[in-house]
This record gives C-alpha cells, structure tokens and sequence, in this order.
C-alpha cells in the first residue's frame, strides 16, 4: 500500500511532463510529426499499473489536451479512452511481449487514436492533410523503445 | 496472490462499463460542444487549470529571451539605437502628413455629414503559445478579461490582421488566425471596392476567396482589407494581397488566393484593437460601405 502510494508521485509527474511536450512549440515542419507523448505515457502506465491508472485517467488526461488544443470537448478524450480500455483490458498479454511486438501494438494503438480524432473531425467537417494523422504514428512508434526504456528506469527507481 | 486476484478483477465487466460510460459523455460533450457555445464556462474553468502549463512550457523561452536581451552588447545597442532613430525621423516626417490629413479628412466629413471615425485603442498582447494542433490554428496570448480583453476581439500585427479572440480567459485568451480552416473574414479589395469573404486554409501563407464569380474586377497584387461588415473587425485594416487569380470559364467561381499581410507563422507580439464606439454595435448598419482608402494605415500599405 505504501509502496503504490510512494509510486504516485513520479507516474503524476510522467503525465505533466507528457501534457508539457504535447504543447511545447514545435517549428513548422516538425508540428505535424510531434508524438502523441500523452497517448505513450499513458500506455506504458496501464501497462505497468493498470488498477490505478486506465478508462478514467485516460479520460481526463484526454479533456486537459482538449482544453490545450482548443479542439472539441471530449474528442481527445474519447480516443484516449478508447486506447487505455484496450491497453488495460489486454495487459496481461501485452506485459509479456518481447519490446518488437510490442513496439508493433504501439503502432496499432497509435493508429486507432488518430483514426478515432480522424472520424470525429470528419463528422464536424474539419478535413486536415493527411500527414498530420499518420506523422504522429510513426514518430510515436519510433519512440516508443526510447520511452518504455525511461519510463522503466522511473518505475524501477531504486 | 494478491497480484493474481487485482488482475482477474479486471476481467469484470467494471472496466468495459466505465468505457462505456465515459465514452457515452464524450459523445455528450461533442454534441453540446459542436452544437453551440453552451461549453464555455467549462471550457474556461479547465483552462485555468492549464495555465500553469502553459506558463511552464514557455519559461525556457522567457529566460532565453531575458538573457539575450541582457546580454546584448553596448555596440549593438547603439547602432539598434541609430537605426530606431532613422526610422522614427521617417516616420514621424510620414505622420506630419497624415495629421494634416486626418484634420482634412474629419473637416471633409463633418461637410458630407458623415459620422467622423473614431480612432481604435490598441493594446500589446504577447505570445504565450501557439497550437500544436494543426488542425486549428489557434494561438494563447498573455492578456485576459482583466485587460478588457472579450470574446470576438480583433488582433492585428504591424503589417495587417491576425485574428480574433474566441475565448476571453481571465488571465489569458485563445484566440483564432485567419488562417484556420474554420475562419472566415469579410474583406474588400482596396482598388475596386469589391466586397468578398476571405476563408482560412490551413496553411500560415495562404487565404482562399471561394466566392468570386469569373467576371469579379480582382487581379494579381491587389489589396484586401477588412470591409467592416460582420461586425468583428473594424473596417480598414490590410488583411493580404491577392497572389494567384485563376478564372475557370467552364465553373461558376474563379479560383482566387491571397497571401496575408500579416506573417502567421512568425508574430511573437499580436496588438488588441477596441474599435471606436460607433462600431462597437455587431452589425448595427450593414450598409456602411465606406471609401476604404479613408484610413491612413490603408494608404501607408499601399504605398509599399
């Protein structure tokens, strides 16, 4: 108990920094290849503590990038959603993949995110180019070994 | 064991049906939300709350900026200081001109009877961040409610217009380019008066005016201004020039673009215009279709 209470604080901290990069400035060219930091984070965590952080976190994590963006409410919070429901439903399969497969579920995960915020703007009639959907993905995918590296030298931090 | 037990709990139908149920008021949300503005209020409440974000992401920028400026040296110093004093001469000889002018103007209008202009108040906002979303081009500036800041402000840089605000916060306001893809601009084209609508792109260089049958009198080069009507931005100010005129004969609409004066990409500093009080009523005379070249700021693009 004390040892999960103890853990909070640098999961927390993961998060704001993930929101931070999310909106960092990024030159032009670079803009549409910015990773989904906060759609890694959050996977990396339900995966490694699904019972203290999935559906919900996820969700809330997703209305704060609404906000940050200025998109509509409860896009990014759905899709966000949708990807720590399958992370948190499937992590006892995921947890024992070899880093290749799972940087190949990354990319799936990656994918369904952008094809969820995809559907919802064609719905509201937002029709983007298409590289600022696919960018994200395989930025994110690339950086998926980097992150789950660091995110697991702050889980296992003596 | 305990490991064992937590993780069966996951099979329950508890995680798929807290899914569901945030999935359900996410769907509400984008309902309420596309529908109108009946979100603002939440929208500011959680703004608030990431502002400090916003402060934090932009503090290596500040500091950067802050040490750069302090660190410039004297030789620099003096000649930004000759070259600011070059341009204030020319500037200052430029509106020697336009006082005897504006004095001409008003004593011109007071004959015709017509209302005199009212000079607009202007205020500097700075930059906190601008989207990282490229589907909307939305930028944060540093001014809020506190300021007089309200929702529908017009933002102008030093060559033309930006935008407008979209959502006043009390400390900082998210305001919309020009360029969005949502956005839309009423503007007139300075040589022949020609009213139209200016559509954002998505792209920072580059406005689309959808609406301008074959014949329309608009060719390379001409000046777009903000016409005034619609109410939001006040009429005179430069919003680009037309770049490309492509007439197809065969369609009812030619295909007119225009390069803004304003350089989107690149502002660090937006100016806050309060229009005088006679415009401040939304569309109180539709028809107010002025002589645009009436405003100095017209005249001094132009003449570049």
């Amino acid at each position: 108990m004390r040892d999960r209470r103890s853990r909070r604080l640098p999961v927390l901290a993961c998060m704001v920094v993930a929101l931070m990069l999310a909106i960092v400035p990024l030159p032009a060219w670079a803009s549409p290849y910015r990773p989904d930091w906060v759609v890694l984070t959050l996977i990396y965590w339900s995966i490694a503590l699904p019972r203290a952080y999935s559906v919900g976190t996820a969700w809330v994590l997703g209305i704060l990038l609404d906000i940050a963006y200025g998109t509509l409410l409860g896009q990014h919070a759905l899709a966000l959603a949708l990807v720590g429901y399958l992370t948190v439903k499937f992590h006892l399969q995921l947890r024992v993949f070899p880093l290749s497969q799972m940087t190949g579920v990354v990319l799936a995960l990656l994918a369904l995110y952008q094809f969820v915020l995809f559907w919802i703007n064609g719905i509201a009639g937002i029709y983007p180019e298409a590289v600022i959907y696919w960018g994200p993905v395989v930025s994110g995918t690339l950086l998926w070994p980097v992150m789950s590296v660091i995110l697991g030298g702050v889980r296992y931090q003596p | 064991m305990v490991a064992a037990r937590a993780d069966r709990s996951f099979r329950t139908p508890a995680l798929g049906l807290r899914f569901l149920l945030l999935a359900g008021i996410s769907i509400f949300l984008l309902i309420a939300d596309h529908r109108g503005d009946h979100l603002d209020a939440v929208r500011k409440a959680i703004g608030a709350a990431v502002y400090p974000l916003r402060v934090a992401v932009d503090a290596p920028v500040s500091v950067w900026r802050w040490i750069d400026e302090t660190t410039t040296s004297r030789n620099d110093l003096l000649l930004e200081l000759s070259r600011l004093e070059a341009e204030r001469l020319i500037t200052q000889a430029r509106l020697q001109r336009f006082t005897a002018l504006e004095a001409e103007n008003a004593r011109l209008r007071a004959m015709l009877d017509a209302t005199s202009r009212v000079p607009d108040r202007v205020q500097v906002a700075e930059i906190m961040a601008v989207s990282s979303n490229p589907f909307r081009h939305v930028l944060v500036i540093d001014k809020g409610t506190r300021d007089g800041v309200f929702d529908g402000q017009a933002m102008i840089d030093a060559n033309g217009v930006i935008g407008q605000i979209i959502e006043a916060g009390l400390l900082s306001s998210q305001g919309v380019l020009i360029s969005d893809p949502d956005h839309a601009l009423p503007v007139q084209v300075n040589r022949s008066g020609l009213r139209t609508i200016a559509v954002g792109t998505g792209e920072y260089g580059r406005l689309d005016l959808p609406f301008l049958p074959n014949n329309a009198d608009i060719q390379e080069g001409d000046l777009l201004v903000t016409s005034g009507l619609g109410g939001t931005f006040p009429p005179g100010y430069p919003v680009g020039v037309v770049d490309s005129v492509i007439r197809i004969p065969q369609g009812p609409f030619a295909d007119v673009s225009a390069k803004p004066a304003a350089s989107l990409g690149q502002v660090r500093e937006v100016m806050l215009i309060w229009p005088g009080e006679d415009e401040l009523e939304p569309a109180a005379e539709p028809e107010e279709a002025e002589p645009a070249a009436a405003d100095p700021i017209i005249e001094a693009a132009a003449g570049e």
